[in-house]
């Protein structure tokens, strides 16, 4: 009798024996997990993995993960970096993942604290600088030294002598990336400014797009940017002038007015932390990588940059990574004509952590 | 044709209680075709929306954490929403009670006593309210439309907020990060049940569903607020001033959203940061409509609504689903909710279009 219910229903609509089963396998409290062989390893990202910037390149790193590796990855995107954070860390650590990425600098904090709670997991928090207990370690990538080669490019390139950058918070790793950038420009061009508006987040493709009209409303004719999506690079395009990509190759958003982008390359870091957990041998370290590791790489240059300003790009680009050249090499000044360093010496890696202020050349007063 | 909304003569008091079950219902089966339609187990995907996150102690405190900013601020604007008094500002309001509360405990940092903690208490409590004051202050001295004010000067706090953590609060060997000093523990919340972090906070939001049940159904003001948001026109005859009924509900709003931002930085967060709310302001506006501008409506709106966000974290946990797809799920289960209540107080008629032409 209830079979032939049953299938009478299942015969009127399949969905509603997909719900029957459904419902059946709920009230049974059935739950089918994954299968635990391998290892796992967990991401948490601040935005959404279609960012197309940073978080996007994180999840490329994700993938490669799975292709090279053959682990199973799994990821929690745009999780607020408040209160929720700490819970999404806390449950990849007891969902069976051994190694987890955490990769906003807001995460610092929750996850130092879920870290001494598992000591068994392994965490790798980005651009923090806390390491609390000895299974957590830090990351980054010294992207001012890709600031470096795209402000010299900047420098080459622009007619009205104003540049627009989009900041997005003023810490000290943006600020780091504002007077990187406006150092190298001005190497090149000691007339060219550089006007800032801080739209205090990582993620908002409508307010990034406001930015680059005001600034170029304000003369600018190259918008660099330190946010995550294409926004400004569509403004650009729109608008007849250049701009610099974020964190991946954003030039299919602007295929004339993309000059390059800055491209974040986690992938041979992530492979080889992952490689360590797997072979017993992974440790709390600081990493800090840059152009000569290739943890900060480029796309290609756009058709708009002709071949003595490409050649003077890469004679930066080699510059620093060899060594020879360093973003931060005196004699500059800092905004008010004061001598930061002298000629000879480069700032060393603690000045540049906790940089607080802004080189000549750049416009405008820092905000805090 | 053109449908239109006609109001119910009498709706049946049977279908008002049975309409969230209703809704729950057509959320299931909504739930099931959409992650049927993504090639997911429907089941699966059920289970690690309402089930997993609750197979815990830690679960079960988590949703605590996470419901409970949202029940304090949702009982205490729905009393406003009854008084027809639309405060849209309490993530403003709950972002200056977190300054204010954050304030007093970097001020105490050196001092280790009992007393630090309800002192950061009023802080919160005092910063929201006068938030709020100041948009009762426009629309009673000169009729400013509170819900322009009020959410306008949400951006204003969260500005403010910014300001500091990048200046005077930020932690002085913090690396000029925008981030305040961790509190001590003078300055934390208690924790209530050992290796969760459900915190004081959870005994507080109980507590307000408590108190503004009594206060709406026993007292005089409760009355008053509930007249003039139904017939404004014979409160006024009645006596009652509408200024007041401002006052109160705004500054009510205010000073529990204040509370909760509070609550949030001297709990989970444990600090001032650059954010500290993911929209629990905003949210706590579903919540209150949600639960019917009824206290314990509320209450279990606010647990509904959390458990939905563990939810979705668990569901991009275990089933890989992007988070696009916990929003869409979210916005289903509101749909279904509030389109069920309408339904049971109005029904559906249609005009023809020709008498809306000569009409």
């Amino acid at each position: 009798m209830i079979g032939k219910k049953l299938n009478l229903l299942a015969a009127v609509t399949h969905k509603v024996s997909t719900m029957l089963v459904a419902l059946l396998i709920m009230v049974t409290g059935t739950s089918v997990h994954a299968d635990g062989h391998g290892m796992k390893v967990g991401f948490i990202y601040v935005g959404p993995t279609g960012d197309h910037g940073w978080t996007y390149r994180h999840d490329i790193g994700r993938q490669s993960l799975e292709s090279e590796l053959g682990v199973e990855t799994t990821y929690v995107e745009s999780v607020p970096e408040g209160a929720d954070a700490g819970r999404v860390i806390r449950q990849l650590a007891t969902s069976g993942h051994k190694l987890i990425f955490t990769t906003s600098f807001g995460y610092m904090n929750p996850t130092n604290n879920v870290a001494k709670e598992f000591p068994d997991v392994r965490f790798e928090h980005a651009t923090g600088y806390k390491r609390e207990s000895d299974n957590v370690s830090t990351y980054s990538a010294r992207f001012y030294e890709g600031r470096s080669v795209i402000g010299t490019i900047a420098g080459h390139m622009t007619r009205t002598g104003v540049v627009g950058y989009i900041a997005s918070f003023p810490i000290p790793e943006v600020i780091r990336g504002i007077n990187s950038f406006t150092l190298a420009m001005r190497k090149v061009n000691p007339d060219a400014v550089v006007r800032v508006v801080w739209v205090n987040t990582w993620y908002d493709p409508g307010k990034e797009g406001d930015a680059a009209k005001a600034l170029i409303d304000q003369g600018a004719d190259i918008i660099a940017q330190h946010t995550d999506s294409p926004a400004a690079l569509q403004v650009a395009e729109d608008r007849g002038v250049f701009a610099f990509g974020q964190a991946s190759d954003m030039s299919t958003f602007a295929p004339n007015a993309h000059l390059t982008s800055i491209v974040n390359n986690w992938d041979p870091y992530y492979i080889e932390r992952t490689k360590a957990v797997m072979e017993g041998t992974w440790e709390s370290v600081d990493t800090w990588n840059g152009i000569s590791e290739g943890m900060v790489s480029f796309a290609p240059y756009g058709d708009a940059v002709p071949a003595d300003v490409r050649a003077a790009a890469d004679a930066v680009k080699d510059g620093i990574a060899s060594g020879s050249i360093h973003p931060f090499d005196g004699p500059f000044n800092n905004q008010a004509g004061e001598q930061v360093i002298g000629s000879g010496e480069h700032l060393d890696d603690g000045d540049l952590l906790g940089m607080n202020y802004y080189v000549e050349g750049v416009e405008g007063d820092l905000p805090g | 044709m053109i449908p239109y909304l006609e109001k119910r003569a009498e709706h049946s008091r049977t279908m008002v209680y049975i309409s969230p079950f209703i809704a729950l219902a057509l959320t299931l089966l909504g739930g099931i075709m959409l992650f049927s339609l993504l090639g997911k187990s429907p089941a699966q995907a059920m289970y690690a929306f309402f089930v997993a996150p609750l197979t815990s102690l830690y679960g079960w405190a988590e949703l605590g954490v996470k419901a409970s900013p949202l029940v304090l601020i949702g009982v205490a604007l729905s009393i406003g929403f009854r008084a027809g008094v639309w405060n849209i500002g309490a993530e403003g309001q709950l972002t200056l009670g977190a300054i204010c509360g954050s304030c007093v405990a970097l001020w105490l940092y050196q001092v280790d006593s009992v007393f630090v903690l309800p002192l950061m208490m009023v802080g919160g409590v005092l910063g929201g309210m006068f938030w709020a004051s100041i948009p009762a202050f426009l629309k009673t001295r000169f009729n400013a439309n509170e819900i322009l004010t009020s959410l306008m000067l949400t951006y204003v706090a969260l500005l403010l907020l910014s300001l500091l953590v990048h200046g005077p609060l930020r932690d002085p060997d913090g690396f000029n990060f925008p981030e305040s000093r961790i509190f001590h523990d003078a300055a934390s919340l208690p924790i209530m049940v050992n290796g969760t972090r459900l915190h004081l906070g959870a005994v507080f939001a109980l507590i307000a569903v408590g108190g503004i049940w009594l206060l709406l159904s026993k007292s005089l003001i409760g009355f008053q607020i509930k007249v003039i948001g139904q017939a404004p026109a014979a409160g006024r005859h009645a006596g009652f001033s509408v200024n007041r009924t401002i006052w109160f509900t705004l500054l009510l709003g205010g000073g529990m959203a204040g509370l909760a931002g509070m609550f949030e930085v001297s709990g989970p967060i444990g600090q001032l940061l650059p954010i500290i709310s993911p929209g629990y302001g905003f949210t706590a506006i579903i919540v209150a409509f949600v639960g019917r501008l009824h206290p314990v409506g509320s209450l279990f709106a606010g647990l509904l609504i959390a458990l939905s966000y563990l939810g979705g974290e668990n569901a991009q946990i275990t089933l890989n689903l992007p988070i696009a797809v916990t929003g869409v799920f979210q916005g289903m289960l509101l749909f279904f909710l509030l389109a069920c209540d309408v339904l049971i107080r109005y029904r559906i008629r249609f005009k023809p279009v020709s008498r809306f032409r000569h009409g």
